[in-house]
C-alpha cells in the first residue's frame, strides 16, 4: 500500500494561503483519478482540487473554513500501487486516521508528482459558449431536472469528467425539501442555527468590517434628470447592431465616471494607510458591485477609460455572467480603482454605499422614477434618479465630493458631453 | 363552411411538422395539421428517403455489373444486367407511398385532424386554407410553423427544360446519358453518385476549392478519391456562368478560363432556402435570423404563441433536427417544462463511402479553445470491412484532453451511417474515452473500429 499526499497547490500568484470551503470526500470514501476532492478560495476566485491519483482517503487536512498554507499537506489518500507510495516512509498518524495535521510536516512529504496546481491555477482564456459547455449530464437527467425545476448549472456532478448523475439531481431535490419550511401555521418554534462564516460569505464580512471601522466615510446624495439620457438609450439601443449587447444606465455611468475622473484625478486612487501613501492611477477600473449565488463579488472593467461604452457593456456583462457562474478568475475579481453599486433595480431612494477597500470612492445608483419636476411655469414628468455615493473623507473634503457629483450630474444630464473629445 | 376551433393548429405536414402533430395528440391536445401536398415533407416524399432508394437500386447495379465485369473476386459470375430506371422509379414510389400512408395512419389514431390544401395566415391565431371543397377557417390557441424549405435556383440557371432540381431529379424515368451537377454538397454528391452508378457520365461543378466543404479533408478524401475512380469529374473553384447559346451545355468558367460542358441534364444542388416568405407569413412581421423565422431555445418565435420548427428556422436542415423540435414543442403546449438541450445534431452524407459526424471536428473544437486528443482507426484493420471488400475511411474520435470527455466522433466508410447512434448516444450520454473504450463492441462489426478508435485516442489501441 502506498500513500500519496495531496497539498495545497499554488493557486495563484502571490497567494500564500487558501481557505478550504468544501470537501467533495470524506476519510474513507474511495476516489479516482481527476475526482476533485476539495475546493479552496483565495481572495475571491474558488478552485477544485482534482486528485491525480486512484485510492482512498485516509486524512484531511483541516475543517471547512479553515485557512491552509501554500504546499501544506491538504489530504492523503491511500493508493493499491507500489509506484505512488513505494518511498514514502507511512506517518505514525495514518492508520489512527486522526487528524494530525501537525505531524505531517512539509519536509517529511516527498514530492511525489508534479503538483496538480498548473491545471487548476491558470483558468484558461475565455472562448464562446457551444452545446459541449453545457451541464455534463445524460438526456434522461436533464429531463428529470426540468420537470422538477431544476436548473443543472446549479449542481455539481459527481460522476466521470463532472458528469451530473441521476441521483446528484436527487440529492439535490431531497435537500431542496428540507430547507422549505412544513406548514405550521401558529407553532411555537424553538430552533436555532448556529452557521458557521465560510467561504466568499466570511470575506465579505471582514472587508465590510474593515472598510467601515478604517474609513471615515462621507455619502452625498444627488437628484439626477435622466430624461434626455434615456432617450438616447432608447435610441442607441433601438439602432444597435445584432452583435451588439443592450445598453443599461450602467456603461453611461462609466463613461461619464471616467470623464469626470479626467477633472478630479484623486477619487480614482486607493489609499493605503498603514503607509500613509495614496496611489493615483491613470487607468479607470471600475468594479461593478455584482450579486451571485453566493454573495457579493465585484468583477472589474479594466481600462474603462479605453472602452467605446459598447465595449463596456460587453465586458460588464460577461464579467457579470462569469461572476455569477462562478467561473470568474482572480484576476477579473480585483484591481479596481473605483467601484459602481447598483441597487436600482430594488427599488429604493438613498443608499449609504460601504467603499471597497482600499479605494476612496463608491458611486450608488438608485432607482429611476418619473416625477413631477417644476420648470418655472408647470410640473413636467421628468425621469429622476438619485445617485447616491460615498467617499473617504481623509483624502476627499467634502466640497470635492460634492464637486465631484455635480460634475457626474451636468454630464449625465446633457450625455452628449459623455461623448464629446476632450 | 363551418370554421375550426382547435387549441394546436401545425403548417406543414413534414417531418418536424407530422411529429409535432402526432405527440400533441398523444399528450391529449386537440391538434389540426395543414399540408399542401403530401404528408411526409421534403424527407418522405422528394428527399431522404427517395434519394436513399435511388442510391440502393444503384448500389445494387453497379455490384452486379462489377461481377459481370469479371472484376469479382468472391468467385460469383453474373450475365450482363441493365436497368429499368421506369421500374426503379416505381419501386421508389411504391416505398413513399407506404410511408406517406403510414404518416396519415399514425395522425389519424393520435386524433388529429388534417386538412389538406394552402394555408394562409390572416392573423397570428388564424389561417385560411383553400381546400378542394372551399375555403376553411381554423382558429387556434397555439400555431407551429412547419413549412420547410425548397431548392435553391440559381438567376443564370433558372429551373426548367434540362435544368433540373433534386425532386426531378429523383423522378427522372430515363437515365441521362450526360449530367452535370452544380452544387458539390452532400445532395449533389448522393445524386451524382448514384447516376454514375446507373450509368450516366457525370461532372460535378463545386465554386468552392474542396467538395463538401462542411468537413475535414481527411474525412472528404475517401469520398473524392472514389469519384476519381468511378469516372465522375470533379470541376472545384468552378462557377456555373449558365447554358450555352445552343442550350445543350453549360458554361463553367473556372481556374483554366471559360468552358462548355456538354448536357443532356443538369442538376442544381445548391442549397436549399426556407419558406419563410408567401402564405401571408411576412405580415406577421415575425423576427428573421436571415432569411429564417428567428426562434429561441424553445421555438418560440417573436410572436406569441407562434412556434416554428425545421428547415423554415435555420441550419442545418435536417429532418431529424425538425422531429426533435417538434415533439419538444407539442410538449411544451401540453404544459411541460421542456427546453433545447441537445448536446449534438448528427449528419449523414450518403455517398460512397458515407460520412457520418457527431459533435465536433478536430479543428472546430480547436478553434473553441479546447486542448483536445484525437484517435483515428482505419478500416483497413477492421476484419468486417475486409469481408464486405469496403477497407476505405476509418472512425475518429475527438475528446478533450484533460477529461478525456468526447466532443465529436466522425467516421468515412461503407455503410457507417448506421454508427451514428453509438456516436450521438455517446455523445448525449457525456461519455469519456474510457466509456467508449471499456464498452464491447461485438465482433466482428465495423462498430470495433469505434472502440479501437477511442484506444488509440488514450495511446493503447489493440488491432494496430
Amino acid at each position: 500500500m502506498g500513500e500519496f499526499i495531496i497539498k495545497m497547490p499554488d493557486v495563484g500568484e502571490g497567494v500564500a494561503e487558501a481557505e478550504i470551503v468544501e470537501w467533495l470526500v470524506k476519510i474513507g470514501d474511495p476516489v479516482r483519478e481527476d475526482m476533485a476532492v476539495a475546493a479552496v478560495m483565495t481572495d475571491k476566485a474558488t478552485v477544485e482540487i482534482p486528485t491525480p491519483v486512484s485510492g482512498t482517503v485516509v486524512w484531511l487536512g483541516g475543517e471547512i473554513g479553515d485557512t491552509i498554507a501554500v504546499r501544506s499537506p491538504l489530504i492523503r489518500i491511500e493508493t493499491d500501487g507500489e509506484d505512488n507510495g513505494a518511498a514514502v516512509p507511512p506517518p505514525a498518524s495514518v492508520t489512527t486516521e486522526e487528524p494530525k495535521p501537525e505531524q505531517a510536516a512539509p519536509a517529511e512529504i516527498p514530492e511525489k508528482s508534479s503538483s496538480p496546481a498548473p491545471s487548476t491555477a491558470s483558468p484558461p482564456p475565455p472562448r464562446p459558449a457551444t452545446e459541449m459547455d453545457k451541464p455534463l449530464a445524460a438526456p434522461s437527467v436533464r429531463l428529470l431536472a426540468r420537470d422538477n425545476g431544476v436548473d443543472l448549472r446549479q449542481i455539481r456532478g459527481t460522476g466521470p469528467a463532472g458528469r451530473i448523475l441521476r441521483e446528484d439531481v436527487e440529492q439535490f431535490l431531497a435537500q431542496g425539501m428540507e430547507v422549505q419550511p412544513a406548514r405550521q401555521d401558529l407553532a411555537k418554534k424553538t430552533s436555532k442555527e448556529e452557521i458557521k462564516l465560510i467561504g466568499l460569505r466570511r470575506r465579505i464580512a471582514e472587508k465590510m468590517a474593515l472598510s467601515i471601522s478604517r474609513i471615515p466615510h462621507i455619502t452625498y446624495v444627488e437628484e439626477v434628470d435622466v430624461t434626455a439620457l434615456e432617450e438616447l438609450r432608447a435610441t442607441m439601443n433601438g439602432a444597435r447592431k445584432p452583435d451588439q449587447p443592450k445598453l443599461t444606465l450602467l456603461p453611461f455611468l462609466m463613461r461619464a465616471l471616467v470623464k469626470a475622473i479626467s477633472i478630479q484625478p484623486d477619487v480614482n486612487a486607493i489609499f493605503d494607510d498603514d503607509a500613509g501613501m495614496l496611489t493615483r492611477f491613470g487607468a479607470v477600473h471600475i468594479g461593478i458591485a455584482t450579486q451571485t449565488p453566493s454573495g457579493l463579488t465585484v468583477p472589474v472593467v479594466r481600462h474603462a477609460e479605453a472602452r467605446s461604452i459598447w465595449d463596456c457593456a460587453t465586458e460588464m456583462m460577461r464579467l457579470a455572467e462569469a461572476a455569477r457562474a462562478g467561473t470568474a478568475t482572480r484576476d477579473e475579481l480585483t484591481g479596481s480603482t473605483i467601484t459602481i453599486s447598483s441597487l436600482g433595480a430594488l427599488g429604493g431612494i438613498v443608499s449609504t454605499p460601504v467603499i471597497n477597500h482600499p479605494e476612496v470612492a463608491i458611486v450608488g445608483v438608485n432607482k429611476i422614477a418619473t416625477r413631477p419636476v417644476w420648470d418655472g411655469a408647470q410640473f413636467v414628468p421628468r425621469k429622476m434618479m438619485n445617485l447616491s455615493s460615498s467617499f473617504d473623507h481623509r483624502i476627499i473634503d467634502g466640497w470635492d465630493a460634492a464637486t465631484f457629483v455635480q460634475q457626474l450630474r451636468t454630464l449625465i444630464e446633457a450625455p452628449a458631453l459623455i461623448f464629446i473629445e476632450g | 363552411m363551418k370554421e375550426i376551433v382547435c387549441k394546436l393548429l401545425v403548417i406543414g405536414a413534414g417531418p418536424g411538422g407530422y411529429v409535432c402533430a402526432i405527440r400533441a395528440g398523444q399528450l391529449g391536445i386537440d391538434t389540426v395539421i395543414v399540408e399542401a401536398s403530401r404528408p411526409g415533407g421534403t424527407c418522405l416524399t422528394v428527399g431522404c428517403i427517395p434519394s436513399k432508394a435511388l442510391i440502393h437500386a444503384a448500389e445494387t447495379l453497379d455490384a452486379t455489373r462489377q461481377m459481370a465485369n469479371g472484376k469479382n473476386t468472391m468467385g460469383i459470375r453474373v450475365e450482363a444486367p441493365s436497368i429499368d430506371l421506369s421500374g426503379t422509379i416505381g419501386w421508389k414510389d411504391g416505398i413513399v407511398d407506404r410511408l406517406t400512408g403510414g404518416v396519415v395512419g399514425l395522425l389519424q389514431k393520435a386524433r388529429v385532424k388534417i386538412v389538406s390544401g394552402r394555408a394562409r395566415f390572416r392573423d397570428g391565431k388564424t389561417v385560411e386554407v383553400e381546400t378542394e371543397t372551399g375555403q376553411q377557417i381554423i382558429r387556434a390557441e397555439t400555431v407551429v410553423i412547419a413549412t420547410g424549405s425548397d431548392p435553391v435556383e440559381l438567376a443564370a440557371l433558372p429551373f426548367g427544360g434540362r435544368v433540373i432540381s433534386s425532386t426531378e431529379a429523383l423522378s427522372l424515368r430515363e437515365l441521362p446519358s450526360k449530367l452535370i451537377v452544380v452544387g458539390g454538397g452532400y445532395i449533389g454528391l448522393e445524386l451524382g453518385t448514384a447516376f454514375a452508378k446507373l450509368g450516366s457520365e457525370v461532372t460535378v461543378v463545386e465554386a468552392t476549392e474542396q467538395v463538401l466543404p462542411i468537413y475535414d479533408a481527411d474525412l472528404v478524401k475517401p469520398v473524392t478519391r472514389r469519384l476519381v475512380e468511378r469516372g465522375i469529374k470533379v470541376f472545384t473553384n468552378a462557377k456555373a456562368v449558365g447554358l450555352s447559346d445552343k442550350g445543350d451545355a453549360l458554361v463553367v468558367e473556372g481556374s483554366g478560363g471559360r468552358q462548355e460542358l456538354p448536357a443532356e441534364q443538369i442538376l442544381v444542388a445548391v442549397g436549399r432556402r426556407p419558406r419563410s416568405v408567401g402564405s401571408g407569413l411576412e405580415d406577421l412581421d415575425l423576427d428573421r435570423s436571415g432569411p429564417y423565422l428567428r426562434i429561441d431555445d424553445r421555438c418560440r418565435t417573436s410572436m406569441r404563441g407562434v412556434y416554428a420548427i425545421g428547415d423554415v428556422t435555420g441550419e442545418p436542415m435536417l429532418a431529424h433536427r425538425a422531429m426533435a423540435q417538434g415533439e419538444m414543442v407539442a410538449e411544451i403546449v401540453a404544459g411541460r417544462k421542456r427546453a433545447w438541450d441537445k448536446r449534438c445534431i448528427p449528419s449523414i452524407c450518403f455517398t460512397d463511402p458515407e460520412i457520418v459526424s457527431a459533435g465536433l471536428l478536430p479543428r472546430e473544437a480547436r478553434a473553441l479553445g479546447y486542448e483536445v486528443k484525437v484517435g483515428q482507426f482505419p478500416f483497413t484493420a477492421n476484419g468486417r470491412a475486409m469481408t464486405m471488400q469496403g477497407e476505405d475511411g476509418f472512425v475518429r474520435v475527438v475528446a478533450r484532453a484533460d477529461t478525456n470527455l468526447v466532443l465529436g466522433l466522425q467516421a468515412v466508410g461503407s455503410v457507417v451511417s448506421e454508427l451514428s447512434a453509438a456516436f450521438s448516444m455517446a455523445i448525449e450520454m457525456g461519455a469519456r474515452l474510457e466509456d467508449i473504450g471499456g464498452t464491447i463492441h461485438a465482433h466482428p462489426t465495423r462498430s470495433e473500429a469505434l472502440q479501437e478508435a477511442a484506444l488509440k485516442a488514450m495511446g493503447h489501441a489493440l488491432h494496430i
